[in-house]
């Protein structure tokens, strides 16, 4: 008897668990949505997209943070009122500046770091390339006549030899 | 030097070069996000005084005087430890100091103000975020220096202290006052 209660409260602590889990998890989900279920699928994308200033890793969509759930609501509002993406983007940005986007605008203060690495790789392509050629120019000469024979009959040799 | 020396060191040119960059780097600190609101009016706001629930604070407040504005919390450690800092200037200075109470309730804000004293010629109360979103605050302390035009000049993300406020916020407050 005393094993089958106890069995019990375990399974009913777990329970108790995933309840809470669960609510606290559809909470956030539940607390936005839109009569047109494009728009709510907008809206999850887009607070994905956009990054929480205090905890810097996080997304609104993932952060806990105070500001993160204001701005949450913010972006809900606005998009509830019937505004575009772009205009909450721009929103936020005037007053967060772009630090609020994952994906930084291209302009001229970012153009090293959008077009950096093709640069890098353009110039590690071209040494490469370069030094193949170089390579490839440099004459194997030197060789004899008669050197250049034997060298035929070695490697012919070694041909036969894995075949 | 002959020419394959001199090319054996293009590596290590490299190599210092990036390491001077990384070196930088780890001076910067990444929580300091850089705000789009300096050189711009600074947003408008209609909010109730802390001291005074009947009282709507706007905009006008800034003007006609240089201003910091200064984004605190109860809840908020290094608000308490720059608090002394802010009795100094607002005492030693003229300038006006204005405090921009932010996502607290209104009885621990007071009684941070009771126990600590209270540096602020007047105190927004923004417990829900309002004003604080169109001011791009995220976080405590910040602190605004705002023309008399109303204009933003600065902003300063972490506490003040001595050093910060002479070599950082004085100049450009002696800068703005003088105009």
């Amino acid at each position: 008897m005393i094993s089958i209660d106890s069995k019990h409260l375990f399974s009913s602590v777990l329970l108790a668990g995933a309840l809470a889990f669960g609510a606290a998890h559809a909470y956030t989900l539940e607390e936005f949505t839109f009569d047109d279920p494009a728009r709510t699928d907008e809206f999850r994308d887009l607070i994905g997209e956009l990054r929480c200033l205090v905890c810097q890793n996080e997304s609104l969509a993932g952060s806990q943070a105070g500001v993160a759930q204001d701005l949450r609501k913010e972006v809900y509002r606005m998009m509830q009122e019937g505004q575009s993406r772009q205009e909450v983007v721009d929103f936020l940005v005037a007053r967060y500046g772009d630090f609020v986007l994952y994906e930084p605008p291209i302009k001229p203060s970012t153009y090293i770091l959008w077009f950096g690495p093709f640069i890098l790789v353009g110039v590690g392509g071209f040494l490469l390339f370069r030094t193949l050629q170089r390579k490839k120019a440099e004459p194997e000469e030197d060789l004899s006549e008669a050197d250049r024979a034997r060298l035929q009959q070695l490697l012919a040799k070694t041909g036969d030899h894995q075949d | 030097m002959n020419k394959s020396a001199s090319r054996a060191l293009i590596p290590l040119g490299i190599f210092l070069v990036l390491a001077a960059l990384l070196f930088y780097g780890l001076r910067l600190d990444p929580r300091k996000v850089p705000s789009p609101l300096v050189d711009k009016p600074a947003p408008s706001f209609a909010l109730q005084s802390l001291k005074d629930p009947s009282q709507t604070l706007t905009k006008d407040i800034l003007l006609g005087k240089v201003s910091l504005v200064n984004v605190w919390a109860s809840w908020c450690p290094s608000c308490r430890q720059e608090h002394g800092e802010l009795m100094r200037i607002a005492r030693e200075n003229d300038v006006q100091v204005i405090g921009f109470n932010w996502k607290d309730t209104r009885p621990e804000a007071l009684q941070m103000l009771r126990q600590y004293g209270d540096p602020y010629s007047t105190t927004l109360f923004d417990p829900d975020n309002q004003a604080g979103i169109d001011w791009g605050v995220y976080g405590a302390p910040e602190t605004f220096v705002v023309d008399g035009e109303g204009i933003i000049r600065h902003k300063r993300i972490g506490p003040i202290d001595r050093a910060v406020w002479e070599s950082e916020i004085l100049p450009v407050v002696e800068q703005y006052r003088a105009k």
